[in-house]
């Protein structure tokens, strides 16, 4: 059986509150950084953070979500968070990934989470299909997306405003057998 | 043409309003019996609640709209004896950049196929444009909800997304739309 | 689409528990239908108390657990109830529990058409890959109409039951997808 949570530049793990929001609250502030990954710019103190994600854990684990962080295999380094949002009945997964250390960006560390998740979704959670959204002014991400086996689908127009312009949200999706298909192609 | 005057929650055989907890649970209760409407309207699976477990529902709906401020939600009721007899909501509203999805749904086989759901639809269309000055509205029909496309296509949706497989129903997957409508696209059809 | 919630005899309705926790002290008291249905009795339960915990099990709607109450179609009364629950979503398995309360519904036909409407509710709607059930050695009834719906035997757990001095075997039953779907598809 394959190796879940080791990938060839990082590896997936899990963190305590505590840590989890020692990064947070320092990458919340790179305004760039949450703008890319989608999330709601605000500025919440590191105590507000950690209550929050100790709360989470209260339920125990749930089969609806999948929390994940990711650290550098060379150093260990903390370098962001990937998350798997299960829709059970449909056996689909939305994914969200966000690397808020800048050093990290460009070097192929969100390819390989991003791979990391997917095989996990098909071969551990059984799951049909993985599916994403980016914005159009992240050719970053798309490219990498795209490395990871996902296939554009579409592109909801005009649905930010930011900086007085309007800009697309991108719609990405990854099918079990197209995954499976791309696995036997190439050597893994 | 600076209109006020027209009414927002009326339409010729249909109007918004309100919920009544106490005539409408017992009637959308029946309607959960359904499982041919609940799987038009919900992409959750279809499954019976009782009047007591809708007016549950009804209570967390109130209070979300209260709380979240991003919400509306109307019964939809007809005009003559003021039944229940759909629901429209705008949700998932995000002020900043003007957007919110829209969900709309006629509960009895009986009040089906007689241009409810299109007065509903025109009047939903209004309130968000020309009231809470939404610059896009987005909705999800699955591939094998026909009436809901037709009706999307008739005000103008375009369709974005297909979402291929994405949902597996009746033994099989299906593709899940993603329909958008912009503001001056509403313009343009709303003069017409 | 299919109508996943109607059948030949009856059909599945909201579980409603103002009306389960009247029916069930009554039905209760019959003690071969306790027999049937638990493998350890159970203490018998007013109606308010049985409302408070039904209202706490039935109460969250989760995508792991459907409890439904049993009507007959011809006379839409209340005759029994039926439990869903998914114990494992990597397999996407689930166990069926149910019973028939009203007794002059046995032997006739109802538990066999109950399963069938389960089953195209679990496998169409709920899409799983399997469903699983337990019924006891001295339940031939049950175990042939389980057997009529397309239930496989699994296996036994040997003389785990003790009654009236015997020991019984659990059945474990179950039905995988695509041998559903060959048997039911048009």
């Amino acid at each position: 059986m394959k190796e879940l949570f080791r990938g060839e530049l990082v590896r997936l793990s899990a963190e305590e509150p505590e840590t989890y929001a020692k990064a947070d609250v320092r990458w919340q502030r790179d305004s760039e950084f949450v703008r890319l990954m989608g999330g709601e710019l605000a500025l919440s103190s590191e105590k507000k953070i950690k209550e929050w994600a100790e709360k989470r854990l209260e339920k125990g684990p749930q089969p609806e979500r999948y929390p994940f962080s990711i650290r550098k295999l060379m150093d260990d380094k903390l370098i962001g968070f990937l998350s798997l949002w299960v829709d059970l009945i449909h056996s689909e997964a939305f994914v969200g990934i966000g690397i808020g250390d800048r050093d990290s960006w460009s070097k192929g560390y969100g390819t390989d989470a991003m791979k990391l998740a997917l095989r996990y979704a098909f071969l551990e959670l059984g799951l049909q299909r993985v599916s994403l959204t980016l914005h159009e002014y992240n050719p970053r991400a798309l490219r990498s997306y795209e490395k990871a086996g996902f296939r554009f689908e579409g592109r909801t127009r005009k649905e930010m405003m930011r900086e007085g312009r309007r800009t697309d949200v991108l719609w990405m999706g990854v099918l079990r057998e197209e995954w499976l298909e791309l696995q036997n192609g190439v050597n893994s | 043409m600076f209109d006020i005057q027209t009414q927002l929650f009326e339409g010729p055989d249909i109007r918004f309003g309100p919920i009544d907890h106490e005539k409408d649970p017992e009637i959308e209760a029946r309607w959960t019996h359904d499982s041919d409407f609940m799987r038009m309207m919900d992409i959750a699976p279809a499954r019976p609640l009782s009047a007591a477990m809708v007016k549950k529902q009804y209570e967390k709906l109130e209070k979300q709209m209260e709380e979240d401020k991003n919400f509306y939600y109307f019964t939809i009721r007809a005009r003559d004896d003021d039944r229940l007899i759909g629901r429209a909501s705008i949700h998932w509203i995000e002020w900043a950049n003007g957007s919110g999805h829209i969900r709309l749904g006629i509960g009895a086989a009986d009040d089906r196929g007689k241009g409810y759901g299109t007065q509903a639809l025109r009047m939903l269309l209004r309130f968000a444009f020309a009231e809470l000055n939404l610059f896009r509205l987005t909705a999800f029909v699955p591939e094998y909800n026909e009436a809901a496309i037709a009706l999307m296509k008739k005000f103008g949706f375009t369709q974005e997304v297909c979402r291929r497989k994405a949902l597996e129903r009746d033994g099989c997957r299906w593709d899940l739309y993603v329909f958008g409508l912009l503001a001056d696209e509403w313009q343009k059809q709303a003069k017409a | 689409m299919n109508d996943v919630l109607t059948g030949k005899y009856v059909r599945l309705s909201a579980f409603d528990p103002e009306e389960m926790s009247k029916a069930y002290p009554r039905w209760n008291l019959n003690s071969e239908y306790q027999r049937l249905l638990n493998s350890s009795s159970r203490f018998m339960q007013s109606s308010k108390a049985a409302l408070k915990w039904m209202e706490e099990e039935v109460g969250e709607i989760s995508p792991a657990s459907y409890y439904f109450s049993i009507r007959a179609l011809d006379s839409d009364k209340l005759i029994g109830e039926l439990g869903l629950d998914v114990v494992n979503w990597s397999g996407r398995d689930a166990f069926v529990g149910l019973g028939i309360g009203e007794r002059e519904y046995w032997g006739k036909g109802y538990g066999t058409d109950i399963m069938n409407v389960l089953l195209r509710f679990a496998f169409t709607e709920i899409n799983l890959r399997r469903v699983t059930l337990t019924v006891f050695e001295y339940n031939p009834r049950a175990i042939r109409s389980y057997e009529k719906a397309g239930f496989r035997h699994e296996g036994r757990l040997r003389k785990v039951i003790k009654k009236e001095g015997k020991r019984w075997d659990i059945l474990f039953m179950g039905i995988l997808r695509e041998e559903w779907l060959a048997a039911n598809q048009e």
